[in-house]
């Protein structure tokens, strides 16, 4: 039985989330209005007058191939950037995990990427790939590759892809860690007895275990991909070479800010948010049901 | 033949040495049961057996074979665990087809040894169940049906009715030592629970300290403990210890407060005018005429228990004394008792060393 509380004040429960709201409003409702609101009109070329266009901004970006064009990119750089953040976690998990002592050590050394600013972390990782300073570059070369990110699009896509998983690497190790210490051991001795060897093991019983883990940090990847690696791409590449880096988040900043075409650039930000909304919706709906056992 | 054989087993993490040299062999279909309080190692003992722990020193071996280095798959051995460990994604079917799907087992011969364990545990009803979905007691029998299953050449419990309620864990009692004695596969079994390693064991193990204490029969233990330690451990209310001066001629115990006990044998003159820790049974204590040889007891306390009756009783010295008395006696705090040992059943530990002394 939980009791409720009970407050004889009727003001104080306004109180007490008043400065959650405001935030809340200030910083998300109050923009997101506008950024609603902003899609549905057009601006003269000098900025001074602007007419409701209705769903035309909409029907303008989603009909741009430079759009369709951005979402397959965005595409390619999401799966890419949360496979490649998901499963060397998930390998620097089970072998943290496995460790008898200095946990706390591997711990904190393997969470701290996360700790560096995404500029930074972009900048670090523009220099050791620069093609003319790069060391890492120097190696690849050295390796007989060519590597240009300044100038191949797709070494450019390569790059912030790396800087973008590696970034979030250290976010889901600690997730998973902390799920693989929640199961019980007996559970894998039990398996070690019943015969089952290392592989069997973490297919048949800590994978299925391990699942809730796995779905909440596979949609949060997706979105940190899709919105918060603005920061590396912006350090790295500016969307470049020839746009080829340029996924939908920086787009929308691109033909708002740089294009300055702000009915473009708020219908495309609504059209993330909707996504964004959609698949924290699946995520809430899945961590309901199905994945818990 | 599946016997197991533990040679001079010890084991230490770090400088920390849990188990101190045990020796102790399991016969074929025999229940031997491990039993001391929490932290003597037995579970560590149970785990080394299993191969869930390394063998710092000595040997184990099953069927014959030495184990220590083998892992646990290839010891042919079956677990129940104190948290019963079931797969909790894994209908109870599949957690009990598991082991024998990694056997590589035909599914038809999978089935059939599912249904047959289920069958035998009442358990079908519930075979498409995730173990959430089911009560403590199935739980206990599902993570039973499991070890089952597999025939394997040895049973490994670890506390496996800890978990349970009281009532439940009676019941379960029963099953198990129903079921090992018909598939008569041979079982080491840990429990801190003396009535369960009274009533399951063929012989108990008493462990303490990392060390086997006296190894026999219920019997055995119960009437002739080797220590202190094991006569306080076995047996409820726990046995009597009394601080006790052997007298001159060897025949006689003095206890504190002056009171005079004979010993119905003479001990040797290496014990005479020694001090002696003399043990006494609860039950073993029958109150009747003030006599010579009779511990006059002042009443305490008076637990009714229906069955019995046990007395807290003060002698002269001030020690503190239990006696067992049937349920129907009419005895008042306050009163005198004269207090009779039965014959026979006075147990003589040298206090230094806890060990009981040799019978002349």
């Amino acid at each position: 039985m939980r009791r409720k509380v009970i407050f004889e004040h009727k003001l104080l429960p306004y109180l007490l989330l008043a400065p959650q709201l405001a935030i809340t409003l200030v910083f998300f409702i109050w923009p997101s209005v506008q950024a609603m609101w902003m899609s549905l009109l057009r601006e003269d070329m000098f900025g001074l007058s602007s007419t409701f266009v209705g769903l035309e901004n909409y029907v303008r970006v989603l009909s741009d191939p430079g759009y369709v064009a951005a979402v397959r990119r965005t595409v390619v750089f999401s799966v890419a950037v949360a496979l490649l953040a998901l499963l060397p976690a998930l390998l620097l998990a089970v072998m943290v995990d496995k460790l008898t002592r200095r946990v706390a050590t591997y711990r904190v050394i393997l969470v701290l990427p996360y700790a560096i600013a995404p500029a930074i972390a972009g900048v670090l990782w523009l220099f050791m790939f620069n093609p003319s300073v790069g060391i890492v570059a120097a190696g690849i070369r050295g390796l007989g590759f060519a590597w240009n990110p300044k100038l191949d699009g797709q070494d450019a896509m390569i790059l912030v892809i790396l800087a973008s998983a590696w970034k979030q690497i250290s976010y889901n190790f600690l997730f998973f860690l902390a799920g693989l210490q929640a199961i019980p051991k007996s559970l894998l001795e039990a398996a070690a007895i019943d015969g089952a060897g290392e592989w069997r093991r973490f297919r048949t019983i800590v994978l299925p275990l391990l699942s809730p883990v796995t779905f909440f940090l596979v949609t949060v990847n997706v979105v940190y991909a899709f919105f918060d690696t603005f920061g590396v791409i912006h350090a790295v590449t500016q969307g470049g070479p020839a746009k080829a880096t340029e996924v939908l988040v920086y787009k929308a900043w691109y033909d708002g800010i740089i294009a300055t075409d702000f009915g473009i650039s708020s219908a495309q930000s609504v059209i993330l948010m909707a996504v964004v909304i959609a698949l924290t919706a699946i995520q809430f709906r899945f961590i309901d049901r199905k994945v818990t056992y | 033949m599946a016997t197991i054989d533990i040679r001079g087993v010890r084991k230490s993490y770090g400088a920390t040495e849990v188990i101190r040299g045990i020796d102790c062999a399991v016969a074929d279909g025999e229940l031997l049961v491990l039993l001391g309080p929490s932290g003597c190692g037995k579970s560590t003992l149970l785990r080394m057996v299993a191969g869930l722990e390394r063998i710092t020193e000595g040997e184990i071996a099953i069927a014959g074979r030495v184990v220590n280095a083998l892992e646990p798959k290839d010891r042919n051995i079956a677990m129940v665990f104190q948290n019963y460990a079931l797969y909790p994604h894994m209908s109870v079917y599949d957690n009990m087809a598991y082991g024998l799907r990694i056997k590589g087992m035909s599914r038809a011969a999978i089935d059939a040894a599912v249904q047959k364990a289920a069958a035998t545990l009442e358990l079908t009803p519930f075979l498409a169940r995730k173990p959430k979905e089911l009560s403590g007691g199935q739980r206990q029998r599902v993570a039973m049906g499991r070890a089952i299953v597999r025939e394997p050449d040895v049973f490994l419990f670890d506390e496996p009715l800890s978990n349970l309620d009281a009532k439940l864990r009676t019941q379960m009692r029963v099953e198990i030592k129903k079921l090992q004695g018909r598939l008569g596969v041979t079982s080491l079994y840990v429990t801190h629970d003396q009535v369960e390693a009274m009533t399951l064991a063929d012989r108990i193990v008493v462990m303490h300290a990392g060390a086997a204490e006296q190894i026999g029969t219920p019997m055995e233990i119960y009437a002739r403990p080797a220590s202190v330690f094991v006569g306080g451990f076995i047996g409820s209310p726990p046995m009597n210890m009394l601080p006790a001066e052997v007298a001159a001629d060897g025949a006689a115990l003095t206890l504190a407060g002056g009171v005079q006990l004979p010993l119905g044998q003479s001990l040797g003159a290496e014990h005479r005018g020694r001090p002696v820790t003399l043990g006494i049974r609860p039950e073993h204590l029958h109150p009747g005429a003030e006599a010579p040889g009779a511990l006059p007891a002042l009443v305490d306390l008076v637990e009714a228990l229906g069955a019995d009756t046990v007395v807290h009783a003060r002698l002269p010295g001030g020690a503190a004394l239990l006696c067992r008395l049937p349920g129907d006696s009419a005895v008042a705090r306050g009163a005198r008792l004269a207090l009779h040992p039965a014959p026979g059943a006075l147990h003589l530990f040298d206090p230094a060393s806890g060990r009981r002394l040799p019978e002349g």
